[in-house]
């Protein structure tokens, strides 16, 4: 009886999302496009995944599916034991181009999602919320600024305030530094990296950038190219954390595992330049 | 007023707002870099700064002379040759009064502008407000109906397909053409008049408040479908703001339709007001009048515009 109860608890965390057989076709004017084939994965409670491959590869249409914001042509995915019909608060996404609503400030953005999920609370609560999902990501002094008075990480850090003042189960990051500078890219991966050490949420990550994933991610999976775009490997990263940046850069597996990203994109899957 | 140069109209105003966010957003990069500057505590740096500030002071000053000779003259060089040649035409032909005896009427008229003698016979200032009353319920009508059906017909693709053929069909008829349906329906005149207004001045609002809505961005659709608001909360936080521009270009283009069928409207209907008034002059060969007339049309309908652009720029965003 014990036994079999933890062996189904078990289950759920292990495969706590968890992707069966999925294809995904879309329909365009030149006729059917299947950007997705015979798509597996379980994701565990707690890790952090980052898909990586070419652009085109259909990596954020394999996050879009996650957050149930796209219906897959074949198969199903599920999210804490239960399938994945629609998007809902529990799968946070934090979106590549921020996608903040430019006639609220910051802490309305960020309101938005909390009344939404925790309407039931007092509003001084919610506002208490608020404050402390702009205070994780240190953004409290931008509270009352409109979007457009920030700088582009800022914004993204609002985002990021977003999607956490949900307590979302998972969260889905869909490229989100893609659009920063480097210098501001490392900061908000090294604050992104002590959140979810903090949260101990499960992450999604969409990336093309090498160093981004082996830094962030327990695992990576790597896709091949579409149409018709696979899982083609799947790294584990076994890097002790919390992880230093600096000491990375001259860590012996850091660099093979970084290496093998590499060998991958370039060398076997290597995109023809058209 | 056909249906193409109002077309033409939207395009233009619809870019006038974007030129209008492209300076904002200029603005701010502007502060933004000042701001950087600031922020830089290496004295040099201080110093340069000080310097690019003051150079562009000097540059200020430059411009505004400049922009004496280029934004103030033009105009008033445009109105004296305007008089001139009215001044002209009016020495050739005797019957039409020139700018100085036009002037002098204008200025007895506007002496007592609030006078009733008879219901045909009313200060200039009854007139107006009689026309602007009916401008404002006509085209409020218009609003209160064509602006939520802008938003489904932007919303649902089935309203806006079921809606595209009667629009596209009834958009082009001339204003007038619908008066003498009014007075077999309305069987008035007063009720007629506003009821040409209603439904010539219905259409630019319909029709931006849809695109707008269709154009909100998918992005925007995402967060509302991941945060899963409600239909109620995604008019009022996202369609609604990201609308409201589009809705005010409308609004804008709306209000000058009102206007410009008005006068037509009150000509053929009688009654008081400001296009009854113009013509109950001419039948009484008070020429200056008419003149006077027309520019109390025109004046009214450039503050009408400038307000309603003042307004729209209050709500835009960016």
């Amino acid at each position: 009886m014990d036994t079999t109860t933890n062996t189904a608890i078990s289950k759920v965390t292990d495969r706590y999302v968890y992707i069966e057989d999925v294809d995904m076709r879309f329909v365009t004017k030149k006729g059917v496009f299947e950007a997705l084939k015979d798509i597996n994965l379980s994701i565990k409670q707690g890790e952090f995944i980052s898909l990586i491959g070419h652009s085109g590869c259909g990596k954020s249409t394999l996050l879009n599916l996650i957050a149930g914001l796209l219906e897959p042509s074949e198969g199903h995915l599920f999210c804490a034991g239960r399938e994945i019909a629609a998007p809902g608060p529990e799968r946070a996404v934090v979106f590549q181009n921020h996608s903040l609503l430019p006639w609220l400030t910051c802490a309305e953005n960020v309101q938005l999602a909390v009344e939404r999920v925790f309407g039931s609370e007092s509003s001084v609560q919610q506002q208490l919320r608020t404050v402390a999902a702009l205070e994780l990501v240190g953004l409290s002094h931008a509270m009352d600024k409109r979007p457009n008075e920030i700088s582009g990480g800022m914004k993204q850090r609002v985002g990021i305030a977003r999607a956490l003042a949900m307590e979302p189960k998972v969260l889905l990051l869909d490229e989100p530094f893609g659009a920063l500078d480097a210098l501001t890219r490392a900061g908000l991966q090294d604050e992104l990296m002590k959140i979810m050490a903090k949260s101990g949420a499960t992450a999604v990550m969409v990336t093309h950038d090498v160093d981004e994933a082996v830094l962030l991610s327990d695992r990576i999976v790597m896709m091949t190219n579409g149409p018709s775009a696979g899982i083609g490997e799947i790294l584990d990263v076994n890097l002790a954390r919390p992880r230093a940046r600096l000491a990375l850069a001259e860590d012996k597996d850091y660099n093979h595992l970084r290496s093998e990203v590499l060998r991958f994109l370039y060398e076997r899957h290597a995109k023809k330049v058209a | 007023m056909s249906a193409i140069s109002l077309e033409k109209e939207s395009l233009k105003s619809i870019k006038q707002v974007a030129s209008h966010e492209d300076a904002t957003s200029n603005v701010i990069a502007a502060n933004d870099e000042s701001a950087q500057l600031e922020i830089d505590s290496s004295a040099a740096k201080i110093k340069a700064a000080k310097k690019k500030k003051m150079s562009i002071a000097v540059n200020h000053r430059n411009n505004k002379t400049y922009a004496f000779f280029k934004v103030v003259l033009p105009p008033m060089f445009g109105i004296l040759l305007f008089l001139g040649i009215w001044t002209l035409i009016s020495h050739q032909n005797p019957v039409l009064p020139g700018p100085v005896s036009t002037w002098k009427s204008a200025v007895e008229l506007f002496a007592h502008p609030f006078y009733i003698n008879t219901m045909d016979d009313q200060g200039i200032g009854w007139n107006i407000l009689a026309s602007l009353k009916r401008v404002a319920l006509g085209f409020g009508l218009a609003a209160l109906v064509g602006i939520p059906l802008g938003f489904m017909i932007g919303r649902y693709e089935f309203m806006s397909r079921m809606c595209a053929p009667v629009i596209g069909l009834l958009r082009p008829v001339s204003p007038l053409a619908w008066l003498p349906l009014g007075l077999l329906v309305l069987k008035a005149a007063g009720p007629a008049a506003i009821w040409v207004i209603f439904v010539s001045s219905i259409w630019p609002m319909v029709i931006n408040t849809a695109v707008g809505v269709s154009k909100v961005p998918e992005d925007y659709m995402n967060v509302a479908k991941v945060l899963n608001l409600s239909e109620w909360k995604i008019i009022t936080k996202i369609s609604f703001p990201y609308v409201m521009p589009y809705m005010m270009t409308g609004v804008r283009l709306s209000i000058g339709i009102a206007w410009l069928v008005i006068v037509a409207a009150e000509m053929l209907n009688g009654g008081a007001g400001i296009g009854f008034w113009l013509w109950d002059e001419y039948n009484a060969s008070n020429y200056e009048h008419i003149i006077i007339a027309i520019f109390v049309v025109g004046i009214i309908g450039l503050v009408l515009e400038q307000t309603l652009i003042a307004i729209a720029k209050r709500f835009s965003y960016e």
